[in-house]
């Protein structure tokens, strides 16, 4: 693992956005600095490879997240496997169309979720409500509207390659986020 | 047993009560009796040997504008033949006996009518919403049904 | 001496089942009241996946209602798309090519292999063997492939139109079909050794959640539900549609194989070797399919007479049947579709009672009901 000059800001340029674990980090030295630099590196790429996912599959999108997660496409790969409870999850994928009924345990299910979290939106319904946008009315108009979204992934089902693909651009966000150092 | 046969049938036994029979353009047939007394004929047509009317297939209701329909669609597992049933309902007050108690598998249906028209069936062990929240306000399949601009504060 | 019944007092307790839980096949509420383990009542509280589909269908016009047919059962969305052509020409009294009867058969059919192959793998993974699971996503994947094939897509086909199919099949597709089937037939044999007689397997499916035959016809349970009871009742048999008189096949009922007719093992064996019956169907419709056009000549906008008409078809779930009203526009008046998840969700508070905790998933698994067919 090298320093990535993207993670954490130099030393000498925190100026007054530079926080304590900074100014303690800069006390020790340069090598110091690498080691928080790395540090963040170290955590994210430990999340990023044990996204586990709730299995919550409310409709069609469902069963294409079953067959990703099952024998061809084998989402395992990608540290990804899935979770009966929320309470063990990092990764809400919403699977299918959210009606009114279910609106408030969808944000309960998120609210349940431990931090770090995140959500991808799986298909049209999650994104926007899907085909039923114009004609129904209990169909929530996109998850977005309880929780916020990490990742949109369009397609009524979204193929698992599709799938596969929203996971690996969500490991990108992770693999960005800053957990130590100054906050920019 | 042809629709004919099976109207004649209750036209004798019940009277002014059997109304009338669909016939052209509608396939099932439907007899079309008067609300008060669906209970009976049901019973009959469920327990008559001749008729043996074992299986509700579905019930529905309908929104004809002027008025609310109950539409029946029968079977029978015993004689192999169909008919459907039908009874007609104000619309200020739709409500009709249920049945229930002649055929146990009515009562989801009977309770999705009531949720999405708001007909009343007298006398169900449980009638309740089934598919929509329990504060929802209106009967969302009646024709003159008005979407609400919000529900529990999201955009419908 | 007296026995105090009074010195340990217990109550009651109420369970939430759902909607988010893994084992209900969606988003199925169900309160279960319980007595220490047993369960004294569970009610399923329904509609968490309830879409408006009819009043969808009254707000657009006959052909475009078709995609959303494709959600009404999306593990057979195959079925339902023919359904509801099938419920269309019957209003509107359109004759269909033979040609593209025999292709929708051959989708319906090997639909239905796919459909019962997920209700066997989620069956086998609710009662904890997640092996065969992976098993049977093996061979969906394969009919996915064909499916991708005809139409382009892997699980909303759109396939069927309103006198006919989308598209004729592409070249290969046949010989394909005819390859898959020679494959998957000896793994029919292959689920029964690995799972189906299995010791700990059986016990927990068999004499479980009894439907006598009567209970069932009484409760309009139809399909493999009313099939594991012991009832011959199959709408391509019985009520024969399409061209499923042309074909030679056999009615599976449950017997009782290893407890009680109408066990939860009967109605999962119906479907185990209904996917054989269903290999027989397409072998003949494959074999046997004429050449000429595969969809007759219907206008964009067409407005059939006025009039009703209820259509029933065998869909993997039971009967779905479709109730149309027709008043002379270019949009149903009224739409209903009844369906077999719906119905089979109505015996369930009567089923359960007396049952222990685990016994309820082995009866959702056993009913193999879907959510958005129960909710539409």
């Amino acid at each position: 693992m090298s320093h990535d000059p993207a993670h954490g800001t130099p030393p000498g340029k925190g100026g007054a956005g530079a926080s304590a674990p900074f100014v303690a980090s800069a006390a020790l030295g340069p090598e110091a600095h690498v080691m928080v630099g790395n540090a963040d590196l170290f955590v994210n790429w430990a999340r990023k490879s044990s996204l586990w996912y709730l299995l919550f599959a409310t409709a069609c999108c469902g069963i294409e997240l079953m067959q990703a997660g099952a024998s061809r496409y084998d989402l395992d790969r990608f540290g990804a496997v899935f979770r009966a409870t929320p309470r063990q999850s990092d990764l809400l994928l919403v699977a299918g169309t959210i009606t009114h009924k279910m609106a408030d345990r969808v944000k309960r299910l998120y609210e349940q979720m431990p931090e770090p979290k995140y959500v991808i939106a799986m298909g049209s319904c999650a994104n926007t409500g899907g085909p039923f946008y114009k004609d129904s009315y209990c169909v929530v108009k996109g998850v977005d509207l309880l929780i916020p979204v990490d990742v949109y992934i369009p397609g009524c089902p979204p193929r698992p390659e599709a799938l596969i693909d929203g996971i690996m651009k969500l490991q990108k966000i992770i693999m960005q986020r800053k957990n130590y150092g100054a906050k920019a | 047993m042809e629709a004919q046969a099976i109207f004649d049938t209750l036209k004798g036994k019940f009277g002014d009560a059997v109304v009338e029979l669909q016939g052209e353009g509608f396939s099932p047939a439907f007899v079309v009796v008067a609300p008060a007394a669906v209970k009976e004929v049901s019973r009959f047509l469920k327990e008559d040997p001749g008729l043996s009317f074992d299986v509700l297939m579905c019930l529905s209701g309908v929104d004809y504008k002027e008025k609310f329909a109950v539409a029946y669609h029968l079977h029978s597992l015993k004689r192999r033949h169909a008919i459907g049933m039908k009874a007609f309902l104000p619309r200020e007050t739709p409500s009709l006996p249920t049945v229930d108690d002649v055929w146990p598998g009515a009562n989801f249906h009977e309770r999705e009518a009531f949720d999405l028209f708001g007909i009343v069936f007298e006398g169900s062990k449980d009638l309740r919403r089934i598919l929509l929240p329990e504060d929802w306000e209106g009967h969302p399949l009646r024709k003159d049904y008005k979407y609400p601009d919000f529900y529990h504060g999201i955009k419908v | 001496m007296t026995v105090r019944t009074d010195a340990l007092p217990t109550q009651e307790m109420t369970i939430n089942m759902g909607p988010q839980h893994p084992s209900t096949h969606g988003v199925l509420r169900v309160i279960l009241t319980t007595d220490g383990e047993v369960v004294t009542r569970a009610v399923p509280d329904v509609g968490y996946l309830h879409r408006g589909l009819e009043k969808i269908g009254e707000r657009v016009t006959y052909a475009q209602f078709m995609p959303f047919t494709d959600r009404l059962d999306y593990l057979a969305a195959m079925n339902c798309n023919c359904a509801w052509a099938w419920a269309v020409e019957k209003l509107a009294k359109i004759e269909v090519p033979e040609r593209a009867e025999y292709l929708r058969v051959i989708v319906c059919e090997l639909n239905r292999i796919s459909s019962h192959l997920i209700a066997f793998g989620s069956y086998t993974a609710d009662m904890g063997a997640f092996t065969p699971f992976l098993y049977a996503i093996r061979e969906r994947e394969r009919v996915n492939d064909l499916f991708e094939m005809l139409c382009g897509n892997r699980l909303t086909y759109n396939y069927a139109r309103v006198g006919g199919v989308s598209g004729d099949a592409p070249p290969g597709f046949l010989e394909k079909t005819k390859e898959f089937l020679d494959y998957f037939e000896p793994k029919l044999d292959e689920y029964n050794n690995l799972i189906s007689y299995n010791k700990i397997f059986v016990h927990r499916l068999a004499n479980v959640a009894v439907i006598p035959a009567e209970e069932a016809v009484a409760y309009g349970l139809t399909g493999p539900n009313l099939r594991g009871s012991g009832v011959p009742f199959d709408l391509r048999k019985d009520e024969p549609y399409s061209v499923y008189p042309k074909f030679d096949f056999k009615v599976c009922v449950g017997t009782g194989e290893r407890g009680t007719p109408g066990d939860c093992f009967d109605r999962y064996m119906v479907r185990i070797n209904e996917m054989r019956e269903s290999v027989r169907i397409v072998r003949q419709a494959v074999a046997r399919i004429p050449d000429g056009p595969v969809m007759a000549k219907v206008p964009r906008l067409f407005k059939p007479p006025a009039g009703e008409a209820y259509f029933r078809s065998e869909c993997p779930r039971g009967e779905t049947g479709i109730y149309l009203i027709s008043d002379g526009s270019v949009n149903p008046f009224r739409l209903k579709i009844r369906t077999g998840s719906f119905v089979a969700m109505n015996i369930f508070e009567k089923v359960t009672r007396g049952l222990m905790i685990a016994d309820i998933v082995a009866v959702i698994g056993s009913l193999d009901i879907i959510l958005p067919e129960i909710d539409r």
